[in-house]
């Protein structure tokens, strides 16, 4: 096994290209959990922590830019403020040690179906933005997941930066365990409101091979939302969310629970962070 | 390969590194400094919490290469000479050491905490200490340590 230790991103889009199998690292969290178990031996480990490049994000009108290297401690610390649902989903990924080493690029790369990050990003539109000695590209999120732990990066591809929108409204993220720290989520749901488009954004978590997004939910939550009057939400229509919510999961049986709960599980949740949404825009 | 970083503020070498290896297996099998335990190897116990340029980090996760002209602390560090450091004693006081294994990430993950909080609440201590496992206190005597050690803390500024 060779250890690359590239100090600019050129350098590193370079041995990527070179080297398409070595195995980017990040804050590890995932990568050494797999090397410290024999479960993965890579013919190369490509630290990317050098890389001043990613280490930093940036803000436009439309969305914040956040670099590859940024950590979940940095997103609650930093963005919390302005990517409420990005910094809510980072308050629950594991400890304090494994969010200060943690990063949101490094919980794309893992794919993983249960990845805290995903369904706010799902939620808000968010992209990624993949690149390689051949050229950049931008990745919406729902095109991002293509299968369990896969993704859809070419060999060459690094993940330069995540570009989430700023989206005026509120936002949410609930995720179901049996403890309130390390836990990998049984569900998980995130929502965002779009207010000035009135629209709803969903994102579904560890309740289907990717995370996706409930489009029929929001299809019709967002026309039966009472957006001009603010009136508390009509009776039904959250019930009615959660149900559409919870058929577009297709969840497995698992250690972590059954499908039936899952189900059930994200139907609750979807109607509570509906309300907890619309509470916040009522009072806005 | 061959690394040098800074380990409790001294200069260290470690040689025959193999690139998969882990910051946690070189300070304890390579550099001779057994406080940081290894006791999961998968982030979940934080036992071998250091810290990484002042950040505290499960050192099993770290790779040994990612540590290279790095700063780390280990629970080796916090001590001045034969005097303890402020959390190590109240940890001894309070009784929150029994087998001691899960102690060296505990002081370290405490002391990382009232640096940044000197008068947490009990949430928050819970909060802080999330990752790292304890078998054999049940926690009361660590929370009381921690609280002391706040206490103490905050005293002195
Ligand atoms: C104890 C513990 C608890 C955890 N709890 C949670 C949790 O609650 N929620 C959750 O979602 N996850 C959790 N995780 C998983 C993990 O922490 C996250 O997936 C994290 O976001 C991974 O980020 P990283 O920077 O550490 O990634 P790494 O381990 O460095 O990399 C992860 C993957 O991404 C790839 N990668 C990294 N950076 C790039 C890049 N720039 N371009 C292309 N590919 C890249 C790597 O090659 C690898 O395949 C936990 C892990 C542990 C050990
Ligand atoms: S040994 Fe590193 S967290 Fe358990
Ligand atoms: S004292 Fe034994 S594990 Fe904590």
């Amino acid at each position: 096994m060779d250890f690359l230790r590239p100090q600019t991103w050129p350098e590193a889009l370079a041995r990527k290209a070179e080297r398409p199998a070595a195995v980017p690292i990040a804050g590890g969290t995932d990568v050494m959990v797999e090397v410290n178990f024999d479960r993965r031996r890579p013919e190369a480990l490509l630290d990317l922590t050098r890389i001043p490049e990613l280490t930093g994000w940036e803000r436009d009108e439309r969305a914040i830019r956040i670099g590859a290297n940024v950590t979940y401690t940095r997103v609650i610390e930093e963005l919390g403020a302005e990517l409420p649902g990005l910094a809510m989903a980072s308050r629950t990924v594991g400890s304090p040690q494994i969010r200060n080493r943690g990063t949101i690029a490094g919980n794309l790369g893992a794919a993983s179906p249960a990845g805290d990050a995903h369904p706010i990003l799902l939620a808000l539109g968010a992209s990624v933005e993949a690149e390689s000695v051949r050229g950049t590209r931008l990745i919406p999120a729902v095109e991002f997941y293509v299968g369990v732990k896969r993704h859809s990066l070419a060999p060459d591809e690094l993940i330069r930066a995540v570009h989430v929108p700023l989206s005026p409204g509120p936002q949410q993220f609930s995720k179901i365990g049996t403890r309130n720290a390390m836990v990998i989520a049984v569900c998980s749901f995130a929502l965002a409101l779009d207010v000035p488009a009135r629209r709803v954004g969903t994102g579904i978590g560890s309740a289907a091979p990717t995370p996706r997004r409930a489009v029929a939910a929001e299809d019709y939550v967002s026309g039966a939302l009472p957006w001009e009057s603010r009136d508390p939400i009509p009776d039904g229509v959250g019930a009615r969310f959660g149900e559409l919510v919870a058929q577009t999961a297709s969840p497995i049986d698992d250690v972590r629970g059954s499908a039936a709960y899952r189900r059930h599980a994200l139907a609750v949740l979807a109607r509570r962070n509906l309300a907890w949404a619309w509470k916040e825009y009522q009072c806005a | 390969m061959r690394l040098k970083m800074t380990v409790n503020g001294e200069s260290r070498d470690a040689d025959g590194v193999w690139p998969g290896e882990s910051l946690l297996y070189v300070l304890r099998e390579r550099l001779g400094l057994p406080g940081s335990k290894n006791a999961c190897e998968q982030g979940e116990c934080g036992s071998c919490t250091v810290y990484l340029d002042g950040v505290a980090v499960c050192a099993c996760l770290v790779a040994a290469g990612q540590a290279v002209d790095r700063e780390v602390i280990t629970v080796e560090g916090l001590a001045d000479g034969d005097r303890l450091d402020p959390v190590q004693e109240c940890f001894v006081q309070a009784g929150a050491v029994q087998c001691g294994f899960c102690t060296p990430g505990l002081i370290v993950a405490t002391h990382d905490l009232i640096a940044r909080n000197p008068s947490p609440s009990d949430e928050e201590i819970r909060e802080a200490l999330a990752g790292n496992l304890c078998r054999c206190t049940g926690y009361e005597k660590i929370l009381d340590a921690v609280r002391a050690a706040a206490r103490r803390k905050a005293a002195q500024t």
